[in-house]
């Protein structure tokens, strides 16, 4: 058994956006990423709105089908596009489940939170019996911090924060090894955030879980990640440890994310000094030649036009794809 | 009249729902300065944005202003009526809204839509106001500008619409700017370039902001003063400086203890604000955080705490620091 829980090699999600024959277009929503999760750590995933994130965790969990690249689970490939491995979901989607970013819109609102939480239960027939289903249901509603009474209720009667609680319950159902976070956070008040981190991070102590934690927010993401990977428009830009991406980052892009998020201290806030990146993100339906951040990158030069950065290992963990990572640095 | 350019005293606003009465706003007293940047932070719920609609005779139906004065630069709010609103809105004060997606209208261009603004509140004509619409989109930095002009907004990025909504909003130099939410739609990189922008625009032209925000980090790089909301009452108003680094106020220690750091060296468990906000339509006797407040006392949940001033501009209610204060003056 070897420690990667989860590896993703190449991994490649282009969706079709209208055109003919050879004029056809593509969306190329995630190109070429490659990183493994280790079991029991959290991966965090960062980015702007666009770059892909979600659409790789959906495409990890096949939700789409990959247009390219491997996913292997538990040293099982389970998705290979070159050998035409294509794996049946339905065993691993016992392990592998997600959690949505709208607590409003991902609950059935005609099913009571019991029957939310207990569909998965049916599906993979993990009760006997109705008594049993009915006590696995309260237990995982307990795990999350609601109780048996919520059980008839249905999702429009609970607050943003419970219902995402009652979608962690319906991930948690089928006891899984590896859950992704898909932003779980974001649409909720900064007081409730706070508790909902912290039972992500009781979760995974008491349940073995392993995380891909998806968010726009690094200051959260670096709270509760052991590594952190930011991708800009569809391609990974870099790769390391929490505490060294923030702290030590190496890709200009993630320097100029770091520095544009507000710090919640006035002092520091006024002495801190912005890295300002000019302009918008490009469209991916026609994303730049080699190097995708170079429009907006300072350093930009015609080797970034001409070649994609490799995203290689510069020290140990830390993983980056630029070209001129010496002349930023 | 009021020697403030805005001023707030004892506003009571109230939604009359088939439900029942909602008190969106309970004794909400406000003070701002020419020039000045006000944040107003809470979270959903807490009334910030109807403080500052009420400000510009946007409360919609079925909220009323129960009680309290308003005043803004010489007019009393209270009292106006929906032609002299007309007169005001766009000239003397404008808004941001949170979405700069819905906020412009997608049948006209968005030359059509700035100059709009101009032609009603100045007597400029078409050419003039061209020229005008013109001028403000190099001011908000979005490049040839007379394209632009003609173009319709869902041919532009969010953080450009954001520019032009800025552009229509200054367009008149109002004496006051409201922001609802101006960034939260887009992203930190956008974010950080239209918060920039709105500083440097509010040194250029003088203007005040009212700033409405649930990130605490956006107020402390950008608010002179700042006012903490808690279903619909101010529980802590002080400097930037007091607020970060002496919050009184348990609700607004709580908020800060549980926002994750970036610059935090070790993990560090978040520590957040047990339950969840009152129902505005059945609020609770006392004070609406007494339920979530970890230092709650027997008085809390009878009656709302009076004002504790701890100087000039620094005030919270809560009774916590109404006892330190009458300790501390027994003390003496």
């Amino acid at each position: 058994m070897s420690d990667k829980l989860v590896q993703v090699e190449h991994l490649q999600q282009y969706f079709p956006a209208g055109g003919f024959g050879k004029n056809k277009k593509y969306v190329q929503a995630v190109d070429d990423v490659s990183f493994f999760i280790n079991r029991g750590e959290t991966l965090g995933l960062v980015g702007e709105s666009g770059c892909g994130k979600t659409t790789t965790g959906r495409t990890l969990l096949r939700l789409y089908e990959p247009t390219g690249g491997r996913i292997i689970y538990d040293d099982k490939v389970i998705f290979d596009k070159e050998k035409k491995i294509a794996e049946n979901m339905l065993p691993y989607r016992k392990k592998m489940q997600i959690v949505f970013q709208d607590p409003y819109a991902s609950l059935d609102p005609r099913m009571t939170v019991g029957d939310i939480v207990g569909e998965p239960i049916d599906i993979h027939h993990l009760a006997s019996s109705k008594q049993e289903r009915y006590d696995m249901i309260i237990e995982m509603l307990r795990r999350v911090g609601l109780n048996s009474e919520h059980a008839n209720r249905y999702p429009h009667e609970f607050s943003g924060g419970q219902r995402q609680r009652v979608g962690i319950a319906r991930a948690l159902a089928v006891h899984p090894e590896f859950i992704v976070c898909d932003e779980p956070i974001s649409a909720l008040d900064v007081s409730i955030q706070a508790q909902v981190i912290n039972m992500f991070e009781d979760l995974q102590e008491s349940m073995n879980l392993t995380y891909l934690f998806i968010a726009h927010d690094l200051s959260v993401v670096k709270h509760i990640s052991n590594r952190i990977g930011v991708m800009y428009l569809g391609r990974m830009v870099e790769l390391a440890d929490s505490y060294e991406l923030t702290m030590h980052s190496l890709h200009p892009y993630t320097k100029s994310l770091i520095s544009a998020i507000p710090i919640a201290d006035p002092k520091q806030a006024r002495a801190s000094k912005r890295i300002a990146l000019e302009g918008d993100v490009p469209s991916p339906l026609n994303p730049p030649s080699g190097c995708r951040f170079r429009t907006r990158c300072p350093y930009a030069d015609e080797q970034c036009a001409k070649e994609v950065p490799e995203f290689k290992e510069v020290a140990p963990g830390h993983y980056a794809a630029c070209h001129h990572l010496d002349k930023c640095n | 009249m009021s020697e403030y350019l805005v001023d707030i005293q004892h506003e009571r606003l109230s939604f009359f729902t088939p439900a029942g009465e909602v008190k969106a706003l309970n004794d909400v007293s406000i003070h701002l300065n020419d020039g000045e940047v006000l944040g107003i932070v809470g979270e959903s719920g807490s009334g910030k944005s109807v403080t500052a609609y009420s400000l510009m005779g946007l409360t919609a139906y079925p909220g009323k202003l129960v009680g309290g004065t308003i005043d803004f630069n010489g007019h009393r709010i209270n009292d106006l009526s929906e032609k002299e609103f007309r007169k005001i809105r766009g000239n003397e004060v404008s808004i941001i809204f949170q979405d700069p997606m819905t906020s412009l209208n997608p049948v006209y261009t968005i030359g059509n839509q700035i100059m709009e603004v101009i032609l009603l509140h100045t007597d400029k004509n078409k050419e003039q106001a061209r020229a005008r619409a013109k001028e403000l989109l190099e001011l908000v930095g979005i490049n040839e500008p007379e394209k632009r002009l003609k173009q319709y907004p869902h041919e532009l990025s969010g953080g450009m619409r954001q520019r032009v909504m800025i552009a229509i909003a200054l367009a008149c130099e109002p004496k006051l700017l409201i922001a609802d939410e101006p960034t939260t739609a887009l992203d930190v990189t956008i974010q950080a370039q239209i918060l920039e922008l709105m500083m440097e625009l509010k040194e250029k032209l003088g203007m005040a902001i009212i700033m409405i925000t649930h990130d605490l980090g956006v107020v402390a790089s950008m608010c002179d003063r700042i006012a903490v909301m808690y279903a619909g009452r101010i529980v802590e108003y002080g400097t930037t400086d007091d607020i970060f680094y002496n919050p009184k106020h348990e609700y607004t220690k709580g908020l800060l203890k549980s926002i994750p750091r970036l610059d935090a060296k070790e993990h560090e468990r978040l520590v957040p604000i047990e339950g969840t906000p009152i129902d505005l339509l059945n609020p609770p006797a006392g004070c609406p955080f007494a339920p979530r407040c970890s230092n709650c006392m027997k008085i809390c949940l009878r009656e709302m705490a009076p004002v504790t001033t701890f100087d000039d501009v620094h005030y919270t209610q809560c009774w916590m620091n109404q006892k330190e204060q009458m300790e501390r003056e027994a003390a003496k």
